[in-house]
């Protein structure tokens, strides 16, 4: 069986930069093993501009961005192997892999995970009423309209304001659609504020909060959806049932990481992330298995699985050189305003970086992570909503290597 | 007075900012966290303008379509028009990052460029 300092399952964005970091870090024998024809990962279909701001000072699209680390993997003379999907990894790294010209078997030294992730469908939501067509995932309808030429509909309602949703309302008005309205349960939007400014506000789509979709009605094809307005405990208020006529209805309700070859190795997994337990290197608790970009938490933002994936790449490259890292016994304890926090371990010896995101929307906040009594990093906010993800350095200088840290988040 | 509160689109932050134009042309911009979003609501208040993408047929790719851009923004109300000339145009593969397949389109000063490689088969 071949063997490889480092195999790369997945050649997004993650995939990618973890690659080209790995080579600027003298780690010379990698492999990157991708599912689809082409690198460039989900990218290759977000046409919209607005990525690279924060890793390259300019705003691209998702094609530009992704091309701009496949031609830096190109240069630096990445070995990739592409229409190849890795089928099974286990807890000895072993990967197989099935491609055209057969199996693949290989053995990474180390293994890095980033398969980024998949849709929620609306079989994991339970909206009763018939099963016609006309019903999509955002991201399947952003691949139809975008790569393959195919309009979904004309007359269209988005369910849940994610990204993708909104992005996507936005570029199928561009196509000569109608989008009647996005519905979210939630009382606040799931995506950016910039997203339903440039994307909903700027073609008078309206956003009804705190509405949910209790009906799909249409035999063949969707003929229209009864909605229905929720209260703070997400019931129905009686007399507000809308019904709105559509042949499309298009889902933005929220990603799932791809974590089934994760399991099969023997990672844990977080329940809030769905993604690995990792530590301050992005180790998981598999030595040697890492996890960096949308496979260890959902991001909206490419520029931040990039620098993730950079971040990694040095962990994993002190790995392969040391043979092991620095042991992290120290839990990252959530409180329970935090939606989830990445890494979930530390060693207390280390400048680490912390990234979470709130459950709720809060004003004026602040953010303190804390071991014992001793405050290690508090970071006042104007506002914190959980559509955006907080990053924050914490430095290594007041941490002691015995004790749990804890983050929590409060009004001021 | 002329004056707007709106969120920027400038960036991921998405601040939410005051912009206030006085009658003697003094102008004031409040909540925004960079000079960049100073300029936005100024060019907002008086002239908004989008940049826009989309997708030209191509020959002869792997995929039937080509991911496009405008250079720079246009006004917001030019929108539908840049998208009917985009819509007229169709492109023979290989395509190349950076490539004007409109030039100043609608006499608008803004090219549309390509924003994707495609190789010929
Ligand atoms: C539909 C959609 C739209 C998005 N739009 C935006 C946006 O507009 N702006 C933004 O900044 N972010 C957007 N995001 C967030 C986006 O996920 C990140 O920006 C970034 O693409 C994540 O990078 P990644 O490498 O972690 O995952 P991906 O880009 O998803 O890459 C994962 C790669 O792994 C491969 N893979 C998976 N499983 C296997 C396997 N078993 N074997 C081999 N290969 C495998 C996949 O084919 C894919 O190429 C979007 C996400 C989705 C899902």
């Amino acid at each position: 069986m071949r063997t490889h300092d480092a195999v790369i399952i997945g050649g997004g964005p993650a995939g990618l930069a973890a690659a080209v970091q790995l080579k600027k870090n003298g780690i010379d024998d990698i492999l990157i093993i991708e599912r689809e024809k082409h690198l460039g990962g989900i990218l290759r279909q977000c046409i919209h501009d607005g990525f690279g701001l924060t890793r390259f000072g300019v705003t691209l699209s998702g094609p530009e961005y992704s091309q701009r680390f496949i031609d830096m993997a190109n240069e630096l003379g990445v070995s990739t192997v592409t229409n190849a999907t890795v089928i099974d990894l286990n807890g000895d790294r072993v990967i197989t892999a099935a491609t055209q010209q057969g199996l693949l078997q290989v053995q990474g030294k180390a293994v890095i995970l980033t398969m980024g992730c998949r849709e929620r469908t609306r079989g994991a939501l339970a909206i009763p009423g018939t099963r016609p067509a006309g019903v999509f995932n955002a991201g399947v309808t952003q691949s139809y309209v975008n790569l393959y030429n195919t309009m979904v509909g004309k007359e269209v309602l988005i369910m849940g304001s994610g990204d993708i949703g909104l992005i996507m309302a936005r570029r199928l008005t561009l196509e000569g659609a109608k989008v009647k309205g996005v519905f979210e349960i939630m009382p606040y939007p799931s995506g950016l504020p910039r997203n339903i400014e440039q994307c909903l506000n700027d073609y008078d789509i309206p956003l009804y909060l705190s509405h949910s979709v209790v009906e799909i009605k249409g035999q063949e094809r969707i003929e229209g959806v009864r909605v229905v307005q929720v209260d703070e405990s997400f019931r129905p208020i009686e007399g507000t049932e809308k019904y709105f006529s559509c042949d499309t209805l298009v889902l933005s309700v929220g990603l799932i990481p791809e974590n089934e070859l994760s399991l099969a190795a023997g990672v844990e997994l977080d329940w809030r992330t769905n993604g690995a337990v990792v530590d301050e290197f992005y180790q998981s608790n598999v030595p040697g298995i890492f996890a960096a970009g949308n496979v260890l938490h959902v991001h909206d933002l490419v520029d931040f699985v990039s620098k993730e994936a950079e971040a990694m790449a040095e962990g994993v490259a002190e790995y392969l050189k040391n043979g092991a890292l620095p042991e992290c016994g120290l839990e990252i304890k959530a409180g329970n305003d935090i939606g989830h926090l990445i890494p979930q371990r530390v060693s207390g010896k280390r400048d680490f970086k912390l990234s979470l995101r709130v459950r709720k929307p809060w004003g004026k906040c602040c953010l303190e992570v804390r071991q014992g009594e001793t405050v290690l990093k508090s970071l006042k906010l104007a506002k914190a909503i959980p559509a955006e993800m907080i990053e924050l350095v914490i430095p290594a200088e007041k941490m002691n290597s015995v004790e749990d840290l804890e983050v929590r988040v409060y009004e001021i | 007075m002329k004056s707007k509160t709106l969120t920027c689109i400038i960036c991921p932050n998405g601040c939410t900012i005051d912009v206030k134009a006085h009658d003697n042309g003094d102008i004031e911009v409040s909540g925004n966290k960079c000079p960049r979003g100073k300029e936005y609501a100024v060019q907002e208040l008086f002239d908004p303008r989008r940049t826009i993408s989309s997708t030209v047929r191509i020959e002869g790719a792997m995929l039937p379509l080509c991911s496009v851009r405008l250079d720079r923004p246009v006004p917001k109300k030019e929108i539908f028009a840049v998208m009917e000339e985009i819509n007229k145009v169709s492109i023979k593969a290989p395509s190349h990052i950076g490539d004007v397949v409109i030039e100043n389109v609608c006499g608008l000063g803004a090219n549309v460029i390509v924003t994707k490689n495609l190789d010929k088969i």
